[in-house]
């Protein structure tokens, strides 16, 4: 089953591409560690669900570029094709001539109904190449207009107009600390509008991935590129194709699906982490070999104590001892140490999967009380190792892992709104105080919701 | 992409937009070596085949026939217009976009507003109109002007309203040259603060500059280039107040390298929206991210480097130098101290071969020195284009919303009640039809106003920071 992604403003664009890169890299990789006839298995199930097939060839990618301003999508589509080894489609984008001015009001009050029409019917064109549909990817940052705005009324579109495919959001979480002053307003204005029409909500965090390209990848002089790699790859060892039952040999049709079946039970709950290990520079991986027992160690770890990255773990915390009643109302105040979880998938690729134990991810102290451990908890397996890692795991979490940066988003949000600063931009175009009101307690009943746990 | 149209008002406002077309032809020829009119080309200059007469002559792509720039020039006597017209750059401007008189406004704002703005509007709305016409996408229009003469400020000022009315969704960014305190014209603060009222109420966003900073800027340059020191030469071109067609240091006009660093805020301002980069800001995000108020709407800006070394040596500590420049008072178009004041919001423009983990370095260093209001603790927007300025490998604009414009305007207030007290030179003004009295209160009360609000933040610096009540929802 395939997935249509839709791309939107700068920061969707060049993520859009590198997302693309890395799966087709990575099922073209040599190195597969399996079988000739399994990696070919590996490559179709691949290319079935993110390319189309052209006539010579070269596959294309299922994906539709949407931005208000010209230069970014230019630069995408050109560095695609140059590449010579995949491309987008010629009449796949969706451009204007002026960009939102980071101001999610314009994106959403004035851009979305203008454009409604042309870009739904580029969604329609590219659904249309389907075999079958699983479902949407939505790139977008929180931070800008187009992406943020724009994004949040397409995906509203979506639910009008596919109500029986699944929605997934790849939101980018920005720097805590200014990549744009009204970043704040924009993120609640969004997270509000997209927790009432999107399915899922998959957030990468600009300053968690900074720090792994910081700190694991050592990249000197890290470029908005960097990053935008260890994002793709840590969303392709989430999608790449992986074992649909355990002992099977055939791959997983509908990984969306799926993922959305076991990771989002309640409608309440609806924000997605990702972490993987290991992840580090191509030079230090030629010396290091790992074994499942500390690969799962550590990744478990990082879910229980809330750490972005395999580096600088807390292994202090532990889990709750199991017998005593769950904690009710915990202050936000107090350091929150334990990371609790309502379901978590974990997905194995690489040398032996079948040995691996995952008992310590299936303890229930883990998860809340309202779902048992066998529901909370899957794992997804291959023998196909991903991108050059021999081992590799990932895992996505539906946990308080966000509960922290969305707290803050809100606070500094609130702060600026009773100063009404920068007000006046949004009610030009519509988006009265009201609406403001309307996101910042839909969002303080997610903040509370998720602190219950 | 989309374009703008620079409208240069008055004796200071051309001489400044000459140099800007001069070095804005520069960075083009630099960047674009195919010479294929593209769409970053397009947003300042028009392609035109000059054989064709009239007005098909406009050509959308392909090679690069003959650059027309998207201007209006605007002067009420001959001169500096008609030099403008034999010197070397005479082909770029369209002879059709020009409204020139003979007399001039003899620096009276009441002259340039009213007398000369009723003669004029209608011509003064069709070439506008003419070259909104010529636009694809019109963005923008860039006033260039000074507050105290009275061409620039009276009939730059009497502009705005007609933009506004006319173009409404199109920005207005004022770059206003402010007198400073020893000022020639005796009548400068009434024209200034006469002018202040229409920035006031009909501008987007005014980047005030003074010629005391562009003087001081210019001889800590002279006092580099001097020196004599050890690995002090300079690259070529790399000077702000180089000029295009400047051969050797010495400069044949006295205001012109003044005026270049100017054209070069200009260029910078609007790189990020001209060329790629991994992070684009267009001129639209300028006005949202650093306007929080419809009328705090002042931006200090400040630009570096100066010059660049030819010594290449140590990358990542000049790298690092260059933001601490940034918000140096050296570095400031206009003399005010950001670093005492309270910051309200602040951009940082970045060319060349800058990334994101070289800004955040420096954002984290140089947060702890400034002060940022209470509800805007992280007010920083960034942008990173790909493209260096002609001569430097990278370069920061900053552009501040802080309370430090408060004094200049105190000052300028200062100088017109000392004035108006007298009634000195009055008549003036009021002989003028539509002028009276209450022309002036009316300017000085709306001054007061916007420094009445700057007040009111500044109070706020003395306040702890505290986060208010949230909202306490039912689970």
């Amino acid at each position: 089953m395939s997935i249509v992604t839709v791309q939107l403003g700068q920061c969707g664009n060049q993520i859009g591409f590198e997302v693309f890169d890395a799966l087709y890299s990575d099922s073209h990789c040599p190195q597969g560690l399996c079988s000739k006839r399994e990696n070919e298995v590996y490559q179709a199930s691949c290319k079935e669900r993110f390319f189309s097939e052209e006539e010579n060839g070269v596959p294309i990618a299922r994906a539709v570029l949407v931005d208000m301003e010209p230069k970014v999508i230019n630069q995408t589509l050109s560095k695609a094709a140059q590449s010579g080894r995949w491309k987008y489609g010629q009449h796949s984008c969706f451009c204007q001539k002026q960009g939102s001015g980071n101001n999610w009001a314009y994106g959403y009050s004035v851009h979305g109904p203008r454009h409604e029409e042309s870009i739904m019917n580029l969604i329609q064109n590219e659904v249309e190449k389907c075999d079958c549909l699983s479902g949407f990817f939505i790139i977008m940052s929180m931070a800008g207009g187009t992406g943020s705005g724009l994004g949040a009324f397409i995906t509203q579109n979506l639910q009008d107009h596919y109500s029986n495919s699944l929605k997934m959001n790849q939101i980018i979480w920005p720097y805590g600390t200014g990549e744009v002053i009204v970043q704040n307003y924009n993120s609640i204005l969004t997270l509000s509008h997209l927790y009432r029409s999107s399915d899922a909500l998959l957030v990468h965090e600009n300053d968690a991935v900074h720090k792994i390209c910081a700190k694991l990848m050592n990249i000197k002089q890290i470029s908005f590129s960097d990053i935008n790699q260890v994002l793709a790859h840590q969303l392709g060892s989430v999608f790449q194709p992986t074992y649909s039952m355990e002992g099977s040999y055939h791959y997983r049709r509908n990984p969306l699906g799926e993922l959305m079946e076991n990771l989002v039970p309640h409608p309440e709950f609806k924000m997605l982490g990702i972490r993987n290990i290991p992840q580090m520079s191509e030079n230090s991986l030629a010396y290091s070999t790992f074994t499942w027992a500390g690969l799962l160690k550590h990744l478990r770890q990082m879910l229980i104590s809330n750490s972005k990255m395999e580096e600088g773990i807390d292994w202090q915390v532990r889990p709750p001892l199991s017998g005593l009643p769950t904690l009710g109302k915990v202050s936000l105040n107090r350091e929150l140490h334990f990371n609790t979880s309502i379901a978590n998938l974990v997905i194995l690729r690489g040398k032996d999967v079948h040995s691996a134990d995952l008992g310590g991810f299936k303890d229930p102290a883990l998860y809340t009380s309202w779902l048992a451990p066998v529901n909370a908890f899957n794992v997804w397996k291959t023998q196909r190792a991903f991108s050059k890692y021999e081992k590799s795991a990932a895992l996505v979490s539906n946990s308080q892992f966000l509960l922290k940066p969305l707290d803050t988003i809100v606070g500094k949000a609130w702060n600026m709104f009773a100063s009404k600063a920068y007000i006046h931009q949004y009610t030009k175009f519509g988006i009265e105080e009201e609406d403001f009101l309307d996101s910042f307690t839909l969002l303080e009943q997610v903040v509370a919701s998720y602190c219950n746990l | 992409m989309t374009q703008s149209v620079v409208v240069q008002v008055g004796q200071c406002g051309n001489q400044i937009g000459c140099c800007f077309w001069d070095l804005a032809l520069r960075e083009h020829a630099a960047v674009n070596q195919k010479g294929i009119y593209d769409e970053a080309i397009s947003s300042f200059f028009r392609n035109v085949d000059t054989r064709v007469v009239g007005d098909g002559g406009n050509i959308s792509k392909g090679k690069i026939c003959s650059l027309k720039a998207r201007a209006v020039l605007i002067d009420m006597e001959e001169g500096v217009v008609n030099e403008i017209l034999q010197g070397p750059l005479r082909d770029v401007f369209d002879s059709k976009q020009l409204i020139t008189d003979i007399s001039g406004s003899g620096n009276n704002w009441a002259v340039g507003h009213k007398v000369f703005g009723r003669l004029y509007q209608e011509q003064i709305l069709e070439k506008l109109r003419k070259s909104a016409e010529h636009c694809d996408c019109l963005q923008c229009f860039f006033i260039i002007h000074s507050m105290g003469g009275g061409t620039g400020s009276g009939l730059g000022t009497f502009l705005l309203k007609v933009l506004e009315d006319e173009f409404p969704e199109v920005y207005r960014f004022v770059t206003s040259v402010y007198p400073s305190g020893e000022d020639d014209v005796i009548t400068s603060p009434y024209n200034s603060i006469l002018a202040m009222k229409e920035l006031n109420e009909h501008a987007d966003c005014v980047l005030p500059i003074d010629n005391q900073s562009l003087f001081d800027i210019i001889s800590k340059i002279d006092l580099m280039v001097n020196s004599g020191k050890l690995g002090t030469t300079i690259k070529p071109k790399s000077l702000v107040t180089s000029s295009a067609g400047a051969l050797k240091k010495q400069h044949q006009k006295p205001f012109d390298a003044m005026n270049n660093i100017v054209a070069n805020l200009l260029l910078n301002l609007t790189s990020s929206a001209r060329f790629e980069g991994s992070l684009n800001m267009d001129l639209n995000e300028i006005s949202m991210n650093l306007v929080p108020f419809p009328q705090l709407h002042y931006l200090v800006s400040s630009l570096t480097p100066l010059y660049t070394l030819a010594d290449v040596n140590i990358p990542t500590r000049r790298l690092d130098q260059m933001f601490s420049d940034a918000f140096s008072k050296d570095h400031q178009l206009i003399r005010a101290d950001p670093k005492h004041s309270l910051y309200l919001a602040c951009a940082l423009m970045v060319r060349g071969n800058v990334q994101v983990s070289d800004l955040r370095r420096n954002i984290e260093r140089l947060k702890p020195s400034l002060q940022f209001i209470s509800w805007n603790q992280e007010g920083w927007k960034t942008s990173l284009c790909s493209v260096p300025p002609v001569g430097h490998s990278h370069s920061l604009l900053a552009l501040a919303n802080n309370t430090c414009v408060k004094p200049t305007f105190m000052e300028l207030r200062e100088r017109f009640m000392r004035l108006y007290k007298k009634k000195a030179h009055l008549h003036h003004y009021l002989q003028i039809e539509g002028m009276e009295e209450s022309c002036f209160m009316e300017a000085v009360s709306s001054l007061s106003a916007l420094i009445e609000e700057y007040n009111q933040l500044d109070a706020t610096r003395s306040m702890p920071v505290e986060d208010l009540p949230r909202l306490s929802v039912a689970v």
